[in-house]
């Protein structure tokens, strides 16, 4: 591409990414005389290199704007929606041109002229010798586009290069006055000569102390760091073994300059948030003329600071969720009004760093969400049962938002708030290691937390060691790590092959390194280590021999050729010059086949039941499901992570007291139900015995037979019948009865001394 | 390093390579169980005596695992699988040609380097087609030398994954 037109673009796009927003603030503060010459600058600047490099087209729309916008500077036109529309309109033409200059190199075809009529129009209503002014400036064209392009061909900063100390930007404001028609102008030389000079003043001073430099040179640069550090880690392990070495010193100096270059290139990568929010205030405007509503839009922290790689990955949900707010968050004015609100909406953008993340909150003052409608609508959608919705807290409510099931709710987006694709905008905050939670008010307004890391290119990990070999798992898949010493090992079950481990009354599917990795034989060692590992909503434990200790760790991609392997989610090398590999946690739980949910050790009966409640809200969902045998024609099913305990127990341990069926169970008796009212409990010796439990209760129901446990899609195709079934579900192609363990346990309550 | 031309054996081509100043091309030769290869000189970076290599456990059969490069992570490719020969007895002496291929480097695990050849770039045949599929893929030719014939490997396709994957 021609150096010219190259650096026409680059130029041109930095410029107008600023420019949506100067327009808009325009149009909130007219008054504003040093923005109002920024944006002509701006404008005045493309259509002058525009004539020089012969674009007709573009010339042509910059002028037309260019026109209007003197015209609101000399104070001939005032300040109003539908022109600054206009404008908007123009600068978008312009940016689209520019696109497909960017990528054909010749301007796309195209009709302007309505556009371009429109700002005639505006400039017909100005009194006066409109004619001859527009002749004049079209005049002026060339001499000025010559001095405008030398100074975009020259880079941003030409002006500072070409003009000594003196008065900045020689090159460009004279343009400027040239152009303005000073003399039919209404107001005054020295004033706007003021103006325009602070601002040129400003830009000289960001000329001299920035540089554009490529994206590629800073993540090589990033790569070379890295190894630095590496390198030097090496050299600090070295000089362990050596006590008063000669080295010490300049090995101690090194190592603080390369901690001190390391984080300065971890800086050059990182950017103010507000980049990535540079579309959003003219996203709302837009939105809020097209639904006929007035929404203010607010930014904090704009400067904060992240990593170039989360900021592109943040973009996307930003955008989604502001159109959330605006579109279903802020009522219309009347609406507003009627509930004793300020007619005007306002959603409120804030960032800021809180410990090693960035936290942004997206807030409206809006109609918030209905917890109630959230609940039928979830009920609805098989998401919940209504027994769970009724005790179920709000905070919980809101979470099945970002479900993936409850987002293809239509209706629930028209009528009660956001819910299109929330599941999408978590799934990516999550892909970089971020969370995202929502709260909300009805009729207040609703505010959607998102938790990111600043940087993705060192993370925390945790050393392992597995069939001698060494991994590193990145810290914030983990939630704890468990010593099973010998003793313990009677904690761990075995179901058909698989194992669990029984944490606190949960059964924790096991996965071993070993064996998943194909590491050779898998020996029982007495004692070994488990690794629990969180994977959005599934839990499960990694078996590993060794746990060495915890690093910041380069994250290196790996090669092309191994780069399938969903097990890994890189390589690092450690202080001593290996290469190890980093542990992917949820690659090794679609690998393992895990997807389960764990429940968490709570006491809070209200997070407890909002943890089963979740489990059932992964119905829908693959997960464990243990399959058994009642003695009816169907199998029946009953997820997993509901079930506590696998027992059989002896016939004579079986009681009967009161009419009902008792085992002594770890020191307390246990009320046992068949799970068929057909089945014979003496029929069999000893009896398999499903064990449930709740924050309060347990018992067991006896069954024939554990027939299996299976990843199945757990959608309920019928309603059931009988009490003590959800419904029926297709589990490895055949129709399975799916019980409702509230059911057994309801009936465990009622005979319980209260 | 001295090229040989006396190592050329271009006395088939000599009708061709007589027409004045012909192109030569200089090849880095190693050699794998008893075949003798060669890839061109400037795709190489370097030549490693054994390394420690990082297994990747899962990773295909081709690849041996990752050497650590002064900080720089490469890919060692073990070309006796990508070739169908026979594994490399334990002990047997291992030396690493490392290329950058696509911005990456890989480390072609091999039995022995040779010298750097010069060699007429008229003198390289086509690959036979009676040489297995696997070795065809892998050579873009064929030169004749006194010691026996030396094949020109291409690395792209020495590196591509599928070969591991069997």
């Amino acid at each position: 591409m021609d150096e010219l037109l190259r650096d026409f673009l680059t130029e041109s796009s930095e410029n107008l990414a600023k420019l949506d927003n100067d327009i808009l603030e325009l149009e909130r503060t007219p008054g504003d005389l040093a923005r109002l010459n920024g944006v002509f600058r701006t404008i005045h600047t493309i259509k002058g290199t525009c004539g020089f490099l012969g674009l007709a087209r573009l010339e042509l729309v910059a002028h037309a704007a260019e026109n209007v916008l003197d015209a609101l500077r000399s104070g001939k036109l005032q300040v109003q929606r539908e022109l600054i529309g206009d404008v908007l309109a123009a600068v978008d033409t312009i940016k689209l041109v520019l696109l497909a200059l960017e990528e054909t190199e010749t301007e796309p075809a195209g009709d302007d002229e309505p556009l371009i009529a429109r700002m005639e129009a505006w400039l017909s209503t100005v009194p006066g010798d409109r004619p001859a002014e527009a002749s004049r400036t079209a005049r002026a064209v060339p001499a000025i586009s010559v001095a405008a392009a030398s100074a975009a061909s020259g880079g941003a900063q030409a002006p500072t290069a070409t003009a000594p100390a003196g008065p900045p930007l020689t090159s460009e404001i004279p343009a400027a006055q040239v152009n303005a028609p000073a003399t039919v102008s209404g107001w005054d030389g020295p004033d706007r000569r003021s103006a325009t000079d602070e601002r040129g003043d400003k830009h000289g001073s960001i000329g001299d102390s920035t540089l554009r430099v490529g994206v590629d040179v800073l993540d090589k640069l990033m790569n070379l760091v890295g190894e630095l550090a590496l390198g030097r880690n090496e050299l600090l392990q070295l000089m362990t073994a050596l006590e008063d070495s000669p080295f010490t010193k300049p090995v101690q100096q090194l190592d603080r300059v390369t901690t001190d270059l390391l984080e300065a290139v971890m800086k050059t990568r990182m950017q103010p948030i507000g980049n990535a929010w540079t579309k959003l205030p003219r996203l709302v405007r837009d939105l809020s003329q097209s639904s006929g509503k007035e929404i203010a839009l607010q930014m904090h922290g704009a400067e904060t600071e992240l990593d170039r790689q989360i900021l592109q990955a943040i973009q996307d949900p930003l955008t989604h969720m502001i159109r959330n707010s605006a579109d279903h968050g802020v009522e219309l004015p009347a609406a507003r009004i009627a509930a004793g609100k300020p007619g005007a909406g306002t959603i409120r953008l804030a960032a800021r760093h809180e410990g090693g993340h960035v936290v942004v909150e997206i807030s409206d003052d809006g109609a918030g969400i209905s917890a109630a409608r959230v609940r039928r609508k979830a009920v609805e959608r098989g998401l919940l049962r209504a027994d769970q919705a009724e005790t179920l807290p709000d905070a919980q409510v809101f979470r099945l938002i970002f479900e993936p099931g409850f987002s293809t709710a239509e209706t629930v987006t028209n009528v009660s708030g956001r819910g299109v694709g929330m599941d999408v905008v978590r799934s990516n905050i999550e892909a970089i290691g971020g969370t995202v939670e929502l709260s909300s008010h009805e009729g207040r307004g609703t505010t959607v937390r998102i938790k990111i890391p600043l940087t993705l290119a060192i993370i925390s990990a945790l050393i392992v060691g597995a069939g001698g070999e060494s991994f590193a798992i990145p810290q914030i898949g983990i939630v704890e790590l468990v010593r099973v010493t010998e003793e313990q090992h009677a904690l761990v079950e075995q179901v058909h092959g698989a194992h669990f481990y029984r944490l606190r009354e949960t059964l924790l599917p096991l996965v071993s390194l070993r064996s998943l990795l194909r590491l050779g034989e898998i020996q029982r060692d007495a004692t070994y280590n488990l690794v629990v590992c969180q994977v959005g909503e599934v839990r499960f434990g990694l078996i590993v021999e060794e746990v060495f200790d915890t690093q910041e760790i380069v994250v290196k991609p790996m090669g092309r050729l191994v780069k399938h392997l969903q097990t890994y989610a890189g390589c690092t090398i450690t202080g001593d010059g290996r290469v190890i590999m980093i542990l992917d946690s949820a690659g090794i739980a679609a690998m393992a086949g895990v997807a389960t949910t764990a429940t968490r050790e709570d006491t809070d009966a209200a997070s407890r039941e909002a943890e089963r409640l979740r489990q059932s809200a992964q119905l829908a969902q693959t997960e464990s499901v243990l399959l058994f045998d009642a003695g009816y024609t169907a199998l029946q099913a009953v997820p997993l992570s509901l079930v506590a305990r696998l027992e059989e127990f002896p016939l004579a341990s079986f009681e009967e007291a009161d009419g009902h069926c008792l085992v002594q169970y770890r020191g307390a008796l246990m009320t046992v139900v068949a799970a068929n009212p057909e089945l014979d409990l003496g029929s069999m010796d000893p009896r398999p015995v499903i064990v449930f439990r709740d924050r309060t209760r347990t018992m067991g129901v006896a069954v024939n037979a554990i027939h299996d446990i299976v990843e199945e899609h757990l959608n309920l195709q019928r309603r059931a019948s009988r009490p003590g079934v959800l419904g029926v579900a297709v589990i490895s192609g055949r129709a399975t009865e799916v019980i409702d363990t509230d059911h057994y346990l309801r009936q465990a309550a009622a005979t319980e001394v209260a | 390093m001295s090229s040989a031309a006396p190592t050329l054996h271009g006395t088939a081509t000599a009708s061709t390579a007589s027409t004045a100043s012909t192109a030569q091309q200089e090849y880095v030769t190693f050699r794998i169980d008893s075949q003798w290869f060669g890839i061109p000189v400037l795709t190489v970076q370097e030549v490693l005596i054994a390394m420690r290599i990082a297994r990747v456990p899962l990773a295909p059969p081709m690849i041996a695992g990752f050497l650590n490069l002064r900080g720089q992570l490469v890919t060692a490719v073990d070309l006796r699988t990508t070739l169908g020969l026979p594994p490399r007895e334990d002990g047997a002496a291992v030396m690493n040609v490392v290329v950058r291929h696509d911005g990456e480097l890989f480390a072609l695990m091999v039995d022995e380097v040779g010298d750097v050849l010069s060699v007429d770039t008229v003198s390289v045949e086509p690959a036979p087609p009676t040489l297995d599929d696997r070795w065809r893929d892998a050579c873009s030719g064929i030169v004749r030398r006194e010691r026996g014939l030396l094949l020109i490997l291409r690395v792209h396709a020495a590196l591509r994954a599928e070969h591991g994957s069997g």
